[in-house]
């Protein structure tokens, strides 16, 4: 009996302990997640410039946002620029491959193809957008040398989404390459020595180990590159700062930012972030749920 | 005092061994190759010497804008703009490198990326560990709940909070200082929360347990016990942290307009856009390399750890 109350004084004092523990990120949570996420909610259905109070305006928002011929074109060049990620994860994983031999260098050309990652995005977007200046940038002058006249990339509709899936794609490829390299050195050995016993070829090897052992990580960096790609904006402010000739590097959350702190309209900035919101759970939702059934078709 | 006894051996909960000890594997590669026939071992290193080429070829291109920017930088105005291009500046105008200091804040831009990054990472990871330890090791009502709920914060975009977030720092008059880029992340990183507690479900509950029965508080545990065990993956939680709140962008243009708090991104990216209008493109590089320098400094410094806790997220995720 004595025992009984005894230990359960002790529970509720490690219980209020453990409380104290995880108050700050529980209240930060609160703070700076729930609250702005529900009032973000609530100013999407609102006419609002920030400044005076909102006032209710039904689906007018969301009404007008299927009309605006800018928003449907900063959806279509948000996806647009995710073209590169699939490219991104062919070259990191043939990266990948070639690194996970046993040889002299590896870890310094792990090195070398790491620091991009790590690099600021601000600084890396200067860089580039020098790079790809028409006249005097690096690549141009490199194409001059093999005597292309090459474009004035981010100046034309038809180059300024390249350039950038081009920057970003070698801004990420030491991120997924890393990846895919501990992945790769995890699998066990015996695989692919029962599979060369059987007869299999290193690219049925490839086919039918490799990638299946791989696609934890493809399914991770899927995800994570979805979701950062839905929320480019940096490379954008910096590169072309007007949102590209016609609007054509415009990205979602760039036309979010300019709606709400250019133009202080932030009920309707608000309704086009909720509308980015809800389309980051449904990918990652549907990531999930299609890996699960990929798993399933593994075993 | 007893707390220091308990302490496991730490090696088998170092995360490093989720890699494959890479010294060993070479090792028995070795002997390996050399009981095959010299044919394979022949072309074994014929595909090495492809494989490098191949690779070589792909870090120049990795670092061939880097090497550009700092090439620029060195440049005079009138260089940059010569044809046939200057592959390497002539003359060299080391200059640049002090002309940048007084051609804008960066000084003041690398102090208040200081402030802010220091202050939300020695805080923030302080109060993460705290409850990483709670979440791991605690008994706590609707503990998973409160976990799963936080981990489900991460899934809503910074762009949906920002709009709300701006108002309500506006609201308090905090716009135009530092305090909305530190204040909502001292309370705690749930990334980082989420890695120390998978770091600690490895730790066993006894040794907890044994500093209990001697009477050791909570606070005391974490301190004494849990703090040493859990140092490695903090310090890669932390160094990845700090540079991203380092590199952070988009806050600080939400926030921050006059130069003296701007953080050095910022600075930066106003270099970019007021001295392209004058060409003045060797001091736009040398302000973006200096900017480049530290985090790239950092890397290589900490290499071997941020390596391992990136390899290490990708495995857990």
């Amino acid at each position: 009996m004595s025992t009984t109350a005894r230990r359960s004084r002790l529970h509720r004092q490690e219980h209020l302990t453990a409380l104290a523990f995880v108050a700050l990120p529980v209240i930060g949570f609160l703070l700076f997640t729930l609250y702005p996420m529900l009032f973000s909610v609530y100013a999407s259905f609102t006419n609002w410039n920030g400044l005076t109070a909102p006032v209710f305006s039904g689906f007018d928002n969301y009404i007008a946002m299927v009309q605006d011929p800018y928003f449907l074109e900063s959806m279509y060049n948000t996806f647009f620029l995710m073209l590169g990620i699939p490219i991104g994860l062919v070259i990191s994983l043939a990266l990948a491959l070639a690194m996970n031999r046993k040889m002299r260098g590896s870890t310094f050309f792990r090195t070398i193809y790491y620091v991009p990652v790590i690099s600021s995005i601000a600084a890396v977007a200067i860089l580039w957008q020098w790079a790809f200046n028409g006249d005097f940038g690096l690549i141009n002058q490199i194409l001059a040398l093999v005597g292309i006249d090459g474009p004035n990339w981010l100046q034309d509709t038809a180059t300024v989404k390249p350039a950038l899936i081009i920057m970003a794609i070698w801004k990420g490829l030491g991120f997924s390459m890393l990846l895919y390299l501990a992945a790769l050195q995890s699998v066990p050995r015996h695989l692919y020595e029962a599979a060369a016993l059987d007869g299999a070829g290193a690219w049925k090897q490839f086919r039918h180990i490799t990638v299946p052992m791989v696609r934890p990580v493809t399914f991770f960096l899927v995800v994570t590159s979805v979701i950062g790609g839905s929320q480019v904006f940096v490379e954008i402010n910096i590169m072309t700062p007007t949102g590209g000739p016609e609007f054509s590097s415009a990205t979602i959350v760039w036309y979010i930012w300019q709606k709400a702190f250019d133009n202080l309209q932030m009920g309707y900035a608000s309704a086009m972030s909720i509308v980015l919101g809800l389309m980051v759970f449904l990918i990652t939702f549907i990531q999930f749920r299609l890996n699960r059934r990929n798993q399933f078709s593994i075993d | 005092m007893s707390s220091q006894r308990v302490l496991p051996s730490p090696p088998p909960l170092k995360p490093e061994r989720n890699l494959p000890d890479r010294t060993s594997s070479r090792a028995a590669s070795h002997t390996k190759t050399r009981t095959r026939p010299s044919n394979s071992e022949r072309k074994h290193r014929l595909g090495n010497l492809i494989v490098t080429i191949v690779l070589s070829l792909g870090a120049v291109v990795m670092v061939a804008p880097l090497l550009w920017t700092f090439s620029t930088s060195l440049k005079t105005r009138e260089g940059v703009f010569a044809l046939p291009p200057q592959w390497i500046p002539d003359p060299f105008v080391w200059e640049n490198y002090l002309r940048i200091w007084s051609a804008g804040p960066l000084l003041t831009g690398i102090q208040n990326s200081l402030i802010v990054a220091c202050t939300v990472t020695i805080v923030g990871t302080l109060f993460s560990a705290l409850a990483a330890f709670a979440f791991a090791k605690m008994r706590m009502p609707f503990k998973n709940v409160v976990f799963l709920s936080l981990l489900a914060a991460l899934m809503v975009p910074f762009p949906t909070l920002m709009i709300p977030q701006f108002t309500m720092f506006a609201s308090i008059g905090w716009v135009d200082t530092l305090l909305p880029l530190i204040v909502p992340f001292i309370f705690g990183n749930i990334i980082m929360i989420f890695f120390l507690r998978q770091y600690l479900n490895s730790v066993p509950d006894s040794i907890i347990e044994a500093a209990r029965i001697d009477g050791a508080s909570f606070l005391q545990i974490f301190f004494r016990l849990i703090f040493p065990i859990i140092k490695p993956a903090i310090a890669a939680q932390f160094i990845l942290w700090f540079m991203a709140v380092w590199n952070d962008y988009l806050a600080p243009i939400i926030y921050l307009n006059s130069p003296e708090v701007q953080t050095l991104q910022l600075v930066i990216a106003n270099f970019n856009a007021q001295y392209a209008i004058q060409t003045d493109y060797p001091l736009i590089m040398a302000a973006s390399f200096v900017a480049l320098l530290p985090v790239l400094i950092v890397f290589i410094v900490f290499q071997r750890q941020i390596i391992e806790s990136i390899a290490l997220t990708g495995s857990k995720g």
